[in-house]
């Protein structure tokens, strides 16, 4: 049957070149139907409780994307006549801005204050240009001392604002609605920039931060992947000389690649941040089958072979371990299903499926490609396996030291797995260099943070929320959130009730306090929200029954352990001070901080899984239990071993991460594989005793593995380069574990080996291995 | 009547603008804006000289959520010729805003006079804003929607006849002189056989579609005066809804503008 496969390639490459691209065209066609979604919520699968938490209180309250015009103005003063115009237009202009419900900014804020019995409500800033100094200051003094404002809106010092507009999209075609409005938003800023020279906008909010999502993915896919494609040239080119094998190899990259997204765009997939590197990682794990057909050819034509039947013999030799390698690493990758995260679902299934295109394109398109382009073969030269030949040598020699020494390397490094700590920031997720950063580090720096809390207490009770008991716990739990060291900012209603009781005392600063009646608090928001403009209501603090209401908190800039532990801290606060009231607690923070352990939690399942499968097919590929077991400690080592390096050095562990075990485990078995059925094949068919079993396998396969470790590392290395970390981290990631396995395979199995299999080979009576069970000669390359 | 002398004016200012602006360039824009205004004073006129009237309307307030709230609401309404309506309102439901009432003077162009009466405080407030486009009692419906309707607050577009209820009806643009407006614009569907409003598409400040009324079981009082029983209003962007149920309606009930200031605020009932 194989034999059939290549026998037609050989005598038709014009027509599998052809069949083969006309059947790539066809599926990669489908590649238009693929669309970016550029919505955070995607990170989360429909009934990821924090997310459903989260949906439900936007349906009790008001729908809150947002986008944060963070400005500065020129000489450091917010509050001069000028300035103040400007925020007034740009206020006015925000309502213009497509999906908008709601501005909130320092000129627009009602100001409330009493004149003997008229309680007047009017915006802070009126008529800004013909404003007095006296009046400028005193306007400062307002919005600085005002707690729904101060830290918020307003910087203490005064010298920057927000203007902050919520969205509500209709969510009908987010795809389209998240950049109209993001479009809009920086047209109207351009406006404001010219008309306003010297004043400084940055744009935040998770409108922006929906909008950065595609940035990222833009930025990566124009630079991440034409840098690996020439890293890849480069590298064929220069170690294997060979034009026509690098086009062969540019070709079935370029196949795997295009026939992969277009199948996952026929499947109604979409693209978000983590399945946009799959073309980068489907490029690095399809270089590695390329090149182990093309050695074993070159090696094949050396030695005398024509090329068709150099051709031939190198499918022939490695039809078994790419097939068998491949389907490990499709299992591995397919472990992500396991995620909770759908993105990353999506992204091991496109790279699995891509995977085992890289194997059925290396085996036809490759080998056709192949038999009609040129190829020159320089003669053999001696000599080159010297520095693998001495490593094998060292490494015998030095078992007794390099067993030990490795061991306790490996116990210390994976000591420092504790220090890694949960985190998942979104704002971290973007690289310093992209705008939204920027402009959220400089709105964390100057005003708040972009952490919130959405904190809804329910009394279960119409009209409960004006009981005085219920008010107080509110204005003591404020008091409380404020005082604690994260806190930026607290948004409550307490606030606004004590405000109008002073206003309905004659602006007596003695009566900023909570009214001490139901009915007294009843009319004030009464007579409150009968006052407000249109979009600047209490439906967003309070539910239609006023059962209950809303306090929302800013936060520093925090990880996901630190801000699990304030979700802690806040909801012991309600048990010990008001557990009469029913308290959820809900925000985009809160989803990305759980989803870390979420991931983390539903990943082992899928990892133990993929270690079972493979382990499983381990044992049939080596025709070896008791090998199959022993193979588990450096198919597992490398993983442990890169998450203590990853401990010591980066610290920070999330959802991306928490998927590279599974996914490395399907790569990082490939070494195994090739080192352990090379010993096998030396000891059962040579009978040859370990040492020399090892030196075999050196020999055999050293130079194979170094040369994939290198490729896959510098392909993982360069996805390390993405601005979106998630990426970037699991790219890292996955280069540390497979270099790790490398080093392991190299200096801790082989003595490992020379140590548990002393003595005869047991089962030195079994059948030959087949001989398609072996592995491309090492390539005598310079 | 004062007010058919005035409406008369009006409809002859209109239409002589008409006239004249045929020799003008854009006949149709100008002609649209005379025919609107035309069915929008003669909609105002169908529904002039009840003097006065009093109902009970009953708010239901609905979340996406589902989650539903109750108000009932007693109001008093002076009908005024020269000037727009005085109204008193006075709060039943929800229980503890129960006895506080609220009084306005409204006026086709400018701020209303507002006040309200607190009985916790026991005291009268004039509220100084601008604002009446923000949510009334934490509905769909701003004081804005609710106030009665008065030429002079609008221009007009005519836009077309559409059937609407299974009534003919002309569809008319209005566009609010109020710079306070919380809206752009307002599609207003009124049938040709009693100028009654039938539906009211709301257009917010950047233009979008926000929300959409429907009056519903219209009755005639006094053999003249239309009013629904039910109307009700769909927020489209915020998937919230609020329902009006009006009920005891009384005309020429005797009211008279002494019945309209702070003292007897602090009595109405």
């Amino acid at each position: 049957m194989k034999d059939k496969l290549f026998g037609f390639v050989g005598k038709h490459p014009v027509w599998v070149i052809l069949v083969s691209l006309s059947f790539a065209f066809f599926a990669a066609s489908g590649a238009q139907n693929l669309i970016f979604k550029s919505d955070y919520r995607v990170f989360f699968g429909e009934d990821n409780p924090q997310l459903v938490a989260y949906e439900s209180m936007q349906n009790i309250y008001n729908k809150s994307d947002n986008v944060s015009f963070v400005v500065v103005p020129e000489d450091g003063n917010v509050f001069t006549a000028k300035h103040l115009q400007a925020l007034k237009e740009l206020t006015k202009q925000s309502w213009q801005i497509p999906y908008s419900t709601r501005v909130d900014s320092v000129t627009n804020f009602q100001y409330t204050f009493a004149e003997e019995d008229d309680l007047i409500v009017e915006d802070l800033v009126m008529n800004a240009s013909s404003l007095t100094q006296a009046q400028l200051a005193k306007i400062k003094t307002i919005a600085v001392n005002e707690p729904l404002l101060v830290n918020k809106i307003i910087s203490p010092e005064g010298h920057v604002s927000v203007v902050n507009v919520s969205i509500q999209f209709p969510g009908k075609d987010l795809n389209a609605e998240v950049p109209e409005v993001s479009l809009f938003v920086k047209q109207m800023t351009e406006k404001f920039l010219a008309d306003n020279p010297g004043v400084q906008v940055h744009l935040s909010g998770m409108v922006m931060m929906n909008g950065a999502f595609t940035e990222v993915a833009m930025s990566d896919s124009a630079s991440l992947i034409p840098l690996m494609f020439l890293i890849v040239i480069v590298f064929i080119g220069f170690l294997l000389r060979t034009i026509s094998g690098t086009f062969a190899t540019v070709i079935v990259i370029i196949l795997s690649i295009a026939t992969t997204m277009g199948i996952a765009g026929w499947m109604g997939m979409f693209l978000t941040g983590p399945s946009s590197s799959a073309p980068t990682m489907i490029l690095t794990l399809a270089v590695a089958d390329c090149i182990h057909i093309l050695s074993s050819m070159f090696y094949e034509m050396r030695h005398g072979s024509d090329k068709k039947t150099a051709i031939a013999k190198s499918l022939r030799l490695n039809f078994q371990p790419i097939f068998l390698t491949s389907i490990t690493t499709a299992i591995g990758f397919l472990s992500m299903n396991f995620s909770d995260s759908p993105p990353f679902h999506d992204l091991g299934n496109m790279v699995a499926v891509g995977v085992m295109l890289a194997f059925v394109f290396s085996i036809t398109v490759f080998p056709a490609l192949l038999t009609v382009l040129p190829i020159k073969v320089k003669q053999a030269q001696a000599g080159e396996n010297n520095t693998i030949e001495k490593l094998a040598n060292v490494v015998i020699a030095k078992r007794k030291l390099l067993l030990p020494l490795t061991s306790v390397l490996i116990i210390a490094s994976t000591l420092f797995i504790s220090k890694n700590e949960l985190n998942d920031d979104f704002v971290k997720y973007f690289d310093t260099n992209i705008p939204y950063r920027v402009a959220t580090d400089y709105m964390q720096e100057h005003l708040s943070g972009m952490t919130l809390l959405e904190v809804s207490v329910k009394t279960g009770t119409s009209s409960g929320i004006n009981q005085p008991e219920y008010l107080s716990a509110v204005s003591n739990f404020t008091d409380w959130l404020r005082e604690q060291p994260e806190t930026d900012h607290v948004n409550t209603i307490t606030d606004t009730l004590k405000r109008l009781n002073k206003n309905m005392h004659g602006d007596d600063p003695a009566w900023y306090k909570l009214p001490t009646d139901q009915e007294m608090a009843a009319q004030y928001l009464l007579l409150y929200e009968m006052s407000l403009p249109y979009g600047l209501d209490l439906n967003n603090q309070l539910n239609v029954d006023k059962s209950s209401s809303k306090i929302v908190g800013t936060f520093k800039n925090m990880t996901s352990t630190e801000l699990i532990a304030l979700e802690m801290r806040i909801n012991n606060w309600f048990a010990a001070n008001a557990s009469q009231y029913q308290v959820d607690i809900a925000s985009p923070s809160l989803m990305f901080a759980h989803i870390g352990q979420r991931s983390i939690n539903s990943m082992l399942v899928g990892t133990v899984l993929a270690l079972i499968l493979i382990s499983v097919i381990l044992g049939v590929a080596l025709k070896s239990w008791r090998f199959g077991a022993i193979s588990l400690l450096p198919n597992l080592i490398p993983a442990g071993v890169a998450f203590g390096i990853w401990g010591l050095s980066v610290g920070q562990v999330g959802m991306s991460i928490s998927v590279v075990i599974g996914m490395t485990l399907g790569i990082v078995v490939d070494d195994t594989v090739h080192f352990l059925s090379k010993y096998l094949h030396a000891r059962r068919e040579n009978q040859a005793d370990t040492k020399t079993a090892v030196r075999y396998a050196f020999g055999h396969v050293g130079k194979a593995l170094w040369t994939t470790t290198f490729v896959l590392v510098a392909g993982f290395v360069v996805l390390a380069q993405s601005s979106f970390s998630l990426n970037a981290d699991m790219g890292l990631m996955t280069a540390i574990t497979i270099f790790v396995a490398l080093v392991v395979d190299f200096l801790f199995l082989p003595p490992l080996l020379m140590k548990l299999d002393s003595g005869k080979f047991e089962s030195k009576q079994e059948t030959t291995p087949p001989e398609n069970n072996q592995l491309p000669e090492p390539s005598s390359v310079s | 009547m004062l007010v058919k002398s005035i409406n008369k004016l009006v409809l002859t200012t209109a239409l002589s603008m008409t006239m004249l602006s045929a020799f003008a360039v854009p006949l149709d824009k100008e002609a649209a804006a005379a025919r609107g205004l035309e069915i929008s004073v003669e909609a105002k006129a169908r529904d002039t000289g009840w003097s006065d009237n009093t109902s009970d309307m009953q708010m239901v307030l609905r979340n996406k959520q589902g989650q539903e709230s109750v108000r009932e609401i007693k109001t008093k309404t002076l009908e005024l010729l020269d000037d727009g309506d005085k109204s008193l309102t006075i709060f039943n439901k929800p229980r503890d805003v129960k006895g506080t009432s609220f009084l306005s003077f409204s006026h086709p162009v400018g701020n209303d006079d507002q006040w309200l009466y607190l009985p916790s405080l026991k005291r009268v407030k004039r509220i100084a804003s601008r604002n009446k486009s923000g949510p009334f009692m934490g509905s769909e419906f701003s004081f804005e929607d609710l106030s009665s309707f008065e030429v002079e607050k609008y221009r007009y577009n005519y836009l077309g006849d559409e059937q609407i209820n299974g009534l003919d009806s002309f569809m008319v643009e209005q566009f609010p002189v109020d710079e306070n407006s919380g809206y752009t614009r307002r599609i207003v569907w009124i049938d040709k056989e009693a100028y009654r409003v039938q539906k009211i598409d709301f257009y917010d400040r950047k233009n979008s579609l926000l929300k959409t009324l429907s009056y519903s079981d219209y009755k005639q009082y006094l053999n003249k005066y239309w009013r629904a029983d039910s109307a009700e209003m769909v927020n489209h962007q915020s998937g919230k809804s609020t329902t009006l149920k009006w009920q005891n309606y009384a005309f020429k009930t005797g009211l008279v503008d002494g019945d309209f200031n702070r003292n007897t605020l602090k009595r109405a009932r």
